[in-house]
């Protein structure tokens, strides 16, 4: 059980992996995990960006039923364009590519991930894809959606979606690569001591996700290729003018993005289970059943793919059969919920940014959660599929989870991959923003869908009394965006003027805190690591009483009894 | 405070049929239990964060890191609750998916980027229907192009229009009015103003409107199955297909519903199997036959098989082989062994329809 004292003085240490080498070819050539994570960073908060802007504009538009500023083949190659880049160049790598890239190997007490040089390819193709991609943009665009639904993308629409698919196909094998990666070193490069159930829940939250991306990244790869060679080469796969049948390309891409939505959310929840536990300094609450309920996640979650067909001719009893196992996905969402919560019981709760957004996070994946079995229960969807209900849950899920678990887990290890501290104010307040910004863009949503509003439509003049929730929603995206900019500024500005975080700015358990320096040596470790502790050792009652001694408070009754 | 700001804030669509009131029962129902839910984990996350934040006295002697009891609680009602949930679901979406055996049946062609509805007895209509109130409507659907979704949100009712096979849904209004009909599935450039409008009449207001032939525009209008006939004799189905079983093919008469024998196994001929058998007959052959009868996939337009599969379920096609009926337009030679593309009879009156044709719909069409 390590303390941090406050008021102490850090040095960051002389040699550390950030100026271990100072070319550019010594960061674009380097095999280190940390190095790599970094230039993913840079990578995915470009894309994260570019996305956000494809976004912005879309918001701006929708708030006249006319439209004003575009056509409506630019709007949607504009909506296209942000649903591809934010899902898979942004959410899917984002947690496992930077955070897990920087601290998996250290959690478990490994110098670098099992293949480093396999670590370096990944981002490379993950950079090449996204360069296709951005190409495709630039060459004209996509109006496909990011779903890519056949017969749309396949035959009739004139866009550049040959391109764009070879440029996601190569994101795709750079994820495959990560998830192998991940694998491997979870199985063989754990330190001595550390056992399976040492292991932090973030590791089991990659783990478990390296699983989904090694199963069902290829189907949906190889459901691109098809795409493409109907579109080049008439193959009559999906599009009933050639023989083949449309439906059949949303289950193959299914199979594939529905277990990627749980590719986005459970790292995020491995994020959570770290931050929760830290600044409540408590043991995570059930850390057995967390971690089942991530596998059942991961399980269950392959079994639910057709609830995305309810309406597109599937039979009656594949309609049952596929409601019935996604309302099941409940039971484990909720275990999890609960449990994050009651670990703050007789906690000792820190509200530092990171935790800041572990409480905005256990908002927003509520009502993404709570707002699952509506779009479950088979009689209950086909009102709202298709329309901005289901947009509004997504992003409950995938940006409201996902994306504050990783400012959340940013935030959290910042000081450990830069050594030096953000400032606290700007970090808290953004994190604030964020979550007050959120729910004002995307709660109006809800009763857009309810009322009828489909999703991607350009013009709404037909339906006047749909504008006043659509200029509530930009509002709110306009807060959002500056919450999402200020991490911007003052992340950066730290690099330059932060104080020196030292080793273990957060007073955290866990292998990366205590063992590293911050920023770590290229070689993570200057000692043999044996792990002997259970993880999240931490105790609240003497964090509790320290605390209140600093401050220059009694000792309470109860306190020297258990002394 | 003025409560009438409130009507600037709609919260729920209008329910225009007894379905979409138990429909919203069903959504209510829901929205109850997650803010049930919501209201307990936002309640508890605060009180536990306010209690125990650091530096408070709260007691944190004999702190515990799990609760079996507690686990089993919340696995058990969530499940039971969702369990619960999908019962009432399930129960719904049967009644929901099982068509009514008599209905008024509406022929829907969804096309680029328009809704094309078809009466049984004729009359056609772009972007807008009319239907009398509190009679069962069911829907035949297909899509001519790409995916579309036939939404209709104040009926809470919705199913996707897909290019090469029919899908079906049935509403019942109970109020007359006017209706949204939305397009629920992205369908390209347009895909926001494939919109239109149903008009629920009085039955007593819709049998004028139907007597007074519907749209102005149209003013004779012939039933699908004459405009079926026409079809059947331009293309010359009955050379093959005539009132007895013949060694070129078997009698259509009478085949709506029959239990046909295949070369492996059987098939009840529904629409979906004539469909079929029109466009791609190698797939489905009728037990004896050969695989002679040219495939018609490409060579006619969704209107005129829907026609054409009426005519047939009329069961009248007796004609005798050779003899052409009074509609038939002469074809110019070779219709017999090899669909020739001649102009049919909805083909002509297209070019009549008052609509100009949008520039994406000539794309279309030329592809």
């Amino acid at each position: 059980m390590s303390q941090a004292v406050i008021g102490q003085r850090h040095e960051i240490p002389d040699l550390h992996y950030l100026n271990n080498g100072h070319t550019i070819a010594s960061w674009l050539l380097t095999k280190d995990h940390k190095r790599i994570a970094v230039l993913y960073l840079i990578s995915v908060s470009f894309m994260f960006f570019v996305g956000g802007l494809a976004a912005a504009l879309v918001r701006l538009e929708l708030t006249s039923p006319h439209g004003q500023l575009f056509t409506s083949e630019q709007y949607n190659k504009l909506f296209s364009a942000h649903g591809i880049v934010m899902v898979f160049f942004f959410i899917i790598p984002a947690v496992p590519a930077v955070l897990g890239n920087f601290a998996l190997p250290i959690m478990i007490g490994a110098k670098d991930l099992a293949f480093p040089r396999l670590n370096l390819l990944s981002w490379y193709l993950y950079v090449v894809g996204a360069l296709i991609v951005l190409t495709s943009f630039i060459l004209g665009g996509v109006d496909a959606g990011w779903t890519f639904y056949t017969p749309l993308s396949s035959i009739y629409s004139n866009t550049q979606i040959s391109l764009c698919l070879v440029g996601l196909f190569l994101a795709g094998f750079s994820s495959i690569f990560t998830g192998v990666n991940f694998i491997a070193t979870v199985h063989k490069m754990r330190a001595p001591g550390m056992t399976w159930f040492k292991l932090p829940h973030f590791v089991w939250a990659n783990y478990a996700t390296s699983l989904i991306i090694v199963l069902g990244t290829p189907v949906v790869a190889i459901t691109l290729v098809l795409v493409i060679l109907e579109r080049t080469l008439k193959f009559g796969i999906f599009s009933p003018e050639l023989g083949g049948d449309p439906v059949l390309f949303q289950h193959m891409f299914w199979f594939y993005s529905h277990p990627a939505v749980y590719i986005m959310i459970l790292p995020a929840m491995g994020v959570i289970s770290e931050l929760v536990s830290c600044f409540s300094r408590r043991r995570l609450f059930g850390y057995e059943m967390v971690a089942f309920s991530t596998v059942a996640i991961a399980a269950i979650g392959f079994l639910v793919w057709g609830h995305h067909m309810f309406f597109s001719s599937q039979s009656v009893l594949q309609g049952i059969i596929f409601s019935l196992l996604t309302l099941i996905v409940a039971v484990p969402s909720a275990i999890k919920t609960f449990n994050w919560v009651l670990t703050m019981y007789k906690g000792s709760v820190v509200f530092t940014t990171p935790m800041i957004y572990v409480l905005g996070f256990i908002g927003l994946f509520l009502v993404g959660g709570l707002t699952g079995p509506y779009l479950g229960a088979v009689a209950c969807d086909v009102h709202l599929t298709g329309t901005y209900f289901v947009v509004a849950h997504f992003h409950f899920i995938m940006v409201g989870g996902a994306i504050m678990g990783f400012l959340g887990g940013l935030h959290f290890w910042w000081p450990k991959m830069f050594g030096r501290m953000y400032s606290e104010f700007w970090g808290r307040l953004s994190a604030l923003v964020v979550f007050i910004g959120f729910n004002f863009t995307f709660f109006p949503q809800f009763i857009l869908g309810y009322l009828g509003m489909p999703r991607r439509y350009h013009y709404y003049y037909f339906a006047p009394e749909w504008q006043i929730y659509n200029i509530l929603s930009s509002a709110g995206a306009s807060v959002l965006a500056i919450g999402y900019l200020m991490p911007v500024f003052y992340l950066t500005a730290s690099l330059i003027k932060g104080k020196p975080a030292g080793p273990n700015p957060w007073g955290a358990t866990g292998l990366e805190w205590n063992k590293t320096s911050s920023p770590p040596d290229t070689h993570n470790f200057h000692e043999k690591i044996v792990v002997t502790e259970p993880p999240y050792n931490y105790d609240a009652i003497s964090d509790n009483r320290d605390y209140r001694k600093m401050w220059g408070g009694e000792p309470l009754e109860w306190e020297k009894e258990t002394v | 405070m003025n409560l009438n700001v409130l009507k600037y804030f709609p919260l729920m669509p209008e329910q225009a049929s007894d379905e979409a009131m138990s429909y919203d029962h069903l959504y209510w129902f829901i929205s109850g239990l997650a803010l049930f839910f919501g209201v307990i984990v936002v309640i508890m996350t605060i009180w536990l964060a306010i209690k125990y934040r650091r530096g408070s006295t709260a007691d944190r002697r004999n702190p515990i890191d799990h609760h079996k009891g507690f686990e089993a609680l919340i696995v058990s009602s969530t499940m039971i609750l969702a369990m619960f949930t999908f019962w009432w679901s399930m129960n719904e979406y049967v009644r929901y998916r099982t068509m009514p055996t008599k209905a008024k049946e509406i022929f829907v062609i969804g096309k680029q980027w328009m809704w094309h509805l078809q009466h049984m007895n004729g009359i056609r209509e772009n972007n807008e229907l009319h239907v009398p109130v509190d009679t069962p409507i069911k829907f035949t659907m297909i899509s001519q192009d790409v995916l579309h979704a036939f939404y209709l949100p104040e009926f809470r009712a919705q199913y996707h229009v897909v290019p090469g096979r029919y899908t079906e849904l049935y509403i019942k209004p109970n109020k007359t009015g006017r209706f949204r009909i939305l397009c629920a599935m992205h369908c390209g450039t347009q895909h926001s103003e494939m919109v239109g409008w149903i008009y629920v009449m009085s039955k007593k207001e819709f049998a004028a409107w139907e007597a007074n032939g519907g749209n102005k525009y149209l003013p004779i209008p012939t039933t699908m199955a004459e405009a079926g006939k026409r079809v059947w004799d331009t293309k010359g189905c009955n050379n093959c297909h005539s009132g007895a079983d013949t060694f070129r093919g078997p009698s259509l008469a009478g085949i709506y519903g029959t239990t046909r024998q295949l070369d492996d196994g059987t098939a009840v001929a529904d629409t979906s199997y004539l469909r079929d058998s029109i466009l791609t007959p190698w797939r489905r052959l009728t037990k004896g036959y050969e695989a002679t009868m040219p495939a018609y996939q490409g060579q006619m337009t969704e209107e005129d098989v829907l026609n054409l599969i009426e005519y047939i379920k009329t069961g009248t096609n007796t004609a005798e082989p050779g003899k052409l009926s009074p509609y038939s337009v002469p074809s110019p030679g070779g219709t017999r062994f090899g669909p020739t593309r001649v102009k049919s009879a909805t083909d002509l009156s297209n070019e009549n329809d008052s609509a100009p044709m949008t520039q994406a719909e000539q794309g279309a069409e030329r592809r």
